[in-house]
């Protein structure tokens, strides 16, 4: 009877680990809905997360697109940001002295305008200590130069990689677009280009627009899709990639519950990234990560592996 | 960037989400509301022009949080000896679209979150003088937090309350409880003057040329206002409504572009976290005034 008590009261694993980095659970932010740490700091305790992921970063800082931006649709959001940030050089002046204070590990996402831009912030990248991964951005929607042309690709991102490697000793994530005919062949080629993990999805190309002044919503006219109303999307192509490369998957798309987060896990994804549901509760990771434990507490699971990849066909 | 040193004020920024309950929710005109909402400890770090970002129900949709400018805290009095009074966060609200009509729905004991208070609000350390303040619409929601503290530090303050009719027009006894002298106009002359409240602007600032001005409202007003400000050389600041996601300066959705801002030097400054009050002159206006010609009549 104690001893079932105890199993009971045991708490599952849930640490995994990605590219050679240590996570303390499967949740972390997603690039571009956390801004660099610092601002959701006053709502949720950072070392209770996986880790954390910067707002894209290049080697200048960046203005990013006109206004409005962003437009709600039906359980989602469009964006069209434009990549704003503050550029490489303020984010180590002014981000990192804050990010260091932090024990959580923290991830930074790149992009660049040109070849050569993507390898000059790798290796900008690579000479900070206290970032433990990289996550190569080849998919924004919203940017002329943005990745997507990478992104969309196969041998373009199989470019783009291999040179991003050669700068790089730090684990490389690769995050790609949804907006591809098959997402399985750009997973394959950044995979054989050497990326340690694949982060998807990013955004889906869409567009909304004012009936009355019968203009687009938002300035880009066309924006980035995200929330819930891509979930079960992510979810395919999450399932689709995990089937293609032996890498570890990072699923992403529409994440708000831990039920959600639970239904990337089990395709197979080894950790999950929560983008928009930051902005509709900034304490959404904390519950995602209690809910994921609760579940794995009452199926009676005590590690994590358990459950990812466990679909059922 | 550069600019935002220059631009927040040193404050302690005290920010919680708040999950919390409704006090009160009712129609005080038609089309506005007035919500009180329980919030222990909100009122001690709150200051005139800051807002909260509001989720609507637990369940979605509208997905994401609205945000809605703080009238003002307070305590109510506790009904029965030994308990202490209870703190609270009152929002004035107009139904224009989905989730503000769920608001309208909403009743007593209801559950709800907050997330405040956000931004950088009116820098009202001015100790002395005249001040004028221009509301329009829902734009009278902040002035009210701002008439207080402005009194309270010894100024003079006129507010000048603009509506399309005298159905836009709230708060008015409770403006001048606190000391402050109201001058009202409305579009179709259903209450106060007939006319635009930046006519009533005009003559005062004929009157008082040395006062300050504050003012937020429907971005055509807010133009007028700076417009005139400029001619009478007196220092404004606005309080802007700009869509939001986050409101805590991560999604940067809610971007306004600065003065000087150009293609080549581009300025673009965080609605949520440098405002919602910009000094006018930090503003790029024929911008402002160019993405109003965009908006679906927005009030
Ligand atoms: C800092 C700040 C303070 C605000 N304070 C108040 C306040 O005290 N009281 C109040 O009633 N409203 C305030 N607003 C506006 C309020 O946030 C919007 O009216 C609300 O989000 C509309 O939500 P909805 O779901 O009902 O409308 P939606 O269905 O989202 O939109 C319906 C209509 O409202 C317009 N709208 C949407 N968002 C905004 C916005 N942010 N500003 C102006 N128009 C908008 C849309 O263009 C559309 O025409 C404030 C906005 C900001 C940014
Ligand atoms: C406002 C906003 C900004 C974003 N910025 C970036 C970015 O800078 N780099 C990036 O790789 N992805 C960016 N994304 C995409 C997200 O990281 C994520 O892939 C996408 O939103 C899907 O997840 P979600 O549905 O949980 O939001 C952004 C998304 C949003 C909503
Ligand atoms: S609303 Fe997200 S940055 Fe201002």
């Amino acid at each position: 009877m104690s001893e079932l008590i105890d199993k009971a009261l045991k708490r599952p694993n849930l640490a995994v680990e990605i590219a050679g980095i240590k996570l303390r659970n499967p949740v972390m932010p997603a690039s571009g809905t956390f801004g660099y740490g610092e601002e959701y700091a006053p709502f949720l305790d950072l070392e209770k997360i996986g880790a954390i992921v910067t707002k894209g970063l290049s080697l200048k800082p960046k203005a990013g697109n006109p206004t409005p931006r962003i437009a709600e649709t039906t359980s989602g959001m469009l964006n069209a940001i434009g990549l704003q940030n503050v550029g490489i050089d303020a984010f180590v002046q002014h981000k990192m002295p804050f990010l260091r204070t932090v024990n959580t590990p923290v991830i930074a996402n790149f992009f660049g305008n040109t070849l050569e831009e993507y390898g000059e912030v790798a290796k900008r990248l690579n000479d900070i200590p206290e970032i433990a991964a990289v996550e190569l951005n080849i998919s924004c929607p919203n940017v002329k130069q943005g990745g997507i042309v990478f992104g969309t690709d196969p041998k373009a991102a199989s470019e783009v990689v291999t040179l991003v490697r050669k700068y790089l000793q730090k684990p490389l994530i690769v995050k790609l677009t949804p907006n591809v005919t098959d997402i399985t062949v750009v997973a394959r080629a950044v995979e054989e280009a050497g990326a340690d993990a694949i982060a998807c999805i990013n955004t889906l190309t869409g567009m909304s627009v004012d009936i009355h002044t019968r203009k687009p919503r938002i300035a880009n006219c066309t924006g980035g899709l995200s929330g819930p109303a891509i979930r079960p999307v992510a979810v395919r192509m999450v399932h689709q990639v995990v089937q293609t490369v032996s890498v570890p998957v990072i699923g992403i798309g529409g994440i708000v519950t831990p039920m959600d987060a639970l239904e990337f896990l089990i395709v197979g994804a080894r950790a999950i990234q929560v983008g928009t549901a930051n902005f509709v509760d900034p304490t959404a990771m904390l519950t995602i990560i209690d809910g994921i434990e609760q579940f794995c507490i009452d199926e009676g699971i005590d590690d994590i592996h358990q459950l990812i990849g466990s679909l059922k066909f | 960037m550069l600019m935002r040193h220059s631009l927040i004020r040193e404050s302690k920024q005290i920010m919680k989400n708040y999950r919390t309950k409704i006090i009160s929710n009712q129609e005080i005109s038609p089309g506005y509301f007035r919500m009180k909402v329980l919030a222990p400890g909100f009122g001690e770090n709150a200051h005139p022009g800051q807002f909260v970002m509001f989720r609507v129900q637990r369940s979605l949709p509208p997905l994401l949080r609205r945000p809605f400018g703080i009238f003002r805290t307070g305590f109510l009095p506790a009904d029965c000896d030994g308990l202490p009074p209870v703190e609270f966060v009152e929002i004035v609200y107009k139904v224009v679209g989905s989730g503000t009509s769920i608001m309208a729905e909403l009743h007593q004991g209801d559950r709800v979150e907050l997330l405040g208070p956000l931004g950088n609000g009116f820098d009202c350390t001015s100790r002395q003088g005249e001040k004028i303040l221009v509301g329009g619409g829902i734009g009278l929601v902040p002035l009210y937090m701002l008439a207080g503290e402005l009194i309270e530090n010894g100024c003079s303050v006129r507010l000048l309350m603009g509506g399309r009719s005298r159905d836009d027009i709230f708060a008015v006894t409770e403006f001048e409880r606190l000391g402050v002298e109201t001058y009202i106009s409305t579009d179709d002359g259903t209450l106060g003057e007939e006319g635009l409240v930046t006519q009533v602007l005009e003559r005062k600032l004929q009157k008082y040329p040395a006062a300050e001005v504050y003012s937020c409202g429907p971005m055509a007003m807010l133009n007028a206002v700076h417009n005139i400000c400029l001619e009478h050389n007196t220092p404004l600041q606005v309080s802007l409504e700009e869509s939001m996601a986050c409101g805590v300066g991560a999604c940067l959705g809610c971007v306004v572009k600065g003065a000087g801002h150009t293609e080549e030097k581009p300025s673009y400054l965080c609605s949520c976290k440098v405002g919602p009050v910009f000094k006018s002159q930090y503003l790029d206006w024929s911008a402002l005034a160019q993405n109003n010609s965009d908006c679906g009549g927005c009030a």
